[in-house]
């Protein structure tokens, strides 16, 4: 175990610069004008910063509502007893609401659950999992096809939330049976 | 469907602080998170300025090609749709290795140009393709190999043992992951073609 922590702090180490240096070097011994290749690629960095405003504003201003008003802790009182049936721990809930809606706010309620029972309790461990296997999907739909300019999402939207059920639901299901 | 949801989690603040009393917070809310939403964009320009610069290299150069060539009999099972020169499937491989790693402020400049390449080859410009759902349904179910925040946040709490999440995650995350791919298939197949 000792070992895989060190892969993986030397891993998440080096990573970026590997990636950059690999890349310039790649492109120098492909003999590409690598400077005016940079500064053309990197001109059009503004464009999509401003291109996703529009498109971030209205998702993060309905997110940001929603979590203002307490209809979390609403259904928490509402669903807490079947969580309490199913011995999952209930402070798992606001993590499980949250997690599709936003990374930050997600990572917020998951150090709350961790400094609350300690970083070695069941809580916290399953937190981490469920963390690890589901993603902020509202932001990112918002902001790739924001990029592009797509305002019909399709299935692209059902998979989103759905994955993140399946994943979350994994993620307790591995942490009963691993911890 | 989007829109609904948006109307949703509008309606319903408002309805429920009516109850809570919390109307202020939602109102602080609202504006506050308009102002973050602009901040947060702009914020992300100059990380998404540096990834494209290098991306346009790594397209010039060939490496781009080249990735893609080598994922190519993965893409064609995964996106039936995307002819097979396209530079858009290496975009796709390397925010999904970027992703796996943890490297988030890469990723996301890469899957844009990802998106643009798919964008270009999409006959209605204002609804996603099938390739496009296929692709982020991928990113959504948030494969990781390495869950860097998570395990940082553990340690800062004092777990002595952070990696013994690594293997919980990766079998969670690869359910989840292959779920998304069979679930947007089965979407592909039956699902309707427009909104």
């Amino acid at each position: 175990m000792d070992n895989l922590k060190y892969a993986a702090d030397v891993i998440s180490l080096w990573i970026l610069p590997v990636m950059v240096v690999f890349i310039l070097l790649f492109g120098a011994v492909k003999r590409v004008a690598i400077y005016e290749a940079f500064v053309e690629g990197a001109r059009s960095g503004f464009s999509v910063g401003v291109k996703i405003i529009p498109y971030l504003v209205a998702i993060l201003v309905a997110i940001g509502m929603f979590r203002a008003s307490g209809a979390i802790d609403l259904i928490e009182r509402a669903i807490g007893s079947v969580f309490e049936y199913l011995k999952i721990p209930v402070d798992m809930l606001p993590l499980m609401i949250v997690r599709p809606l936003s990374g930050s706010g997600a990572l917020g309620i998951m150090s709350e659950i961790v400094h609350e029972h300690g970083g070695n309790s069941y809580a916290a461990k399953m937190a981490a999992v469920m963390l690890g296997s589901s993603e902020t999907t509202f932001y990112v739909l918002s902001v790739y096809f924001g990029a592009v300019g797509i305002t019909k999402f399709r299935h692209a939207l059902h998979v989103g939330i759905i994955s993140d059920i399946i994943g979350i639901t994994a993620a307790i299901c591995v942490s009963r049976f691993m911890f | 469907m989007i829109g609904y949801i948006w109307l949703f989690l509008i309606v319903v603040s408002i309805i429920v602080s009516i109850f809570t009393g919390n109307i202020s917070k939602v109102t602080n809310a609202m504006l506050d998170n308009a102002s973050f939403a602009v901040k947060l964009s702009i914020s992300l320009i100059g990380v998404m300025a540096f990834w494209l610069g290098l991306v346009k290299i790594a397209e010039k150069s060939g490496l781009v090609r080249l990735i893609s060539k080598i994922f190519l009999p993965v893409s064609r099972c995964l996106f039936p749709e995307i002819p097979k020169d396209n530079p858009a499937i290496g975009h796709i491989a390397m925010n999904f290795s970027a992703n796996a790693l943890g490297v988030t402020n890469a990723a996301t400049p890469i899957g844009i140009k990802a998106m643009q390449e798919l964008q270009k080859i999409n006959d209605k410009k204002d609804t996603a393709s099938n390739s496009m759902c296929m692709f982020l349904g991928m990113n959504t179910s948030g494969f990781q190999l390495i869950p860097a925040s998570a395990i940082a946040v553990l340690v800062a709490a004092g777990n002595t043992n952070p990696t013994e999440i690594i293997f919980p995650t990766l079998v969670a995350t690869c359910i989840s992951f292959g779920s998304a791919i069979v679930v947007t298939k089965i979407f592909e197949k039956f699902g309707r073609k427009n909104g």
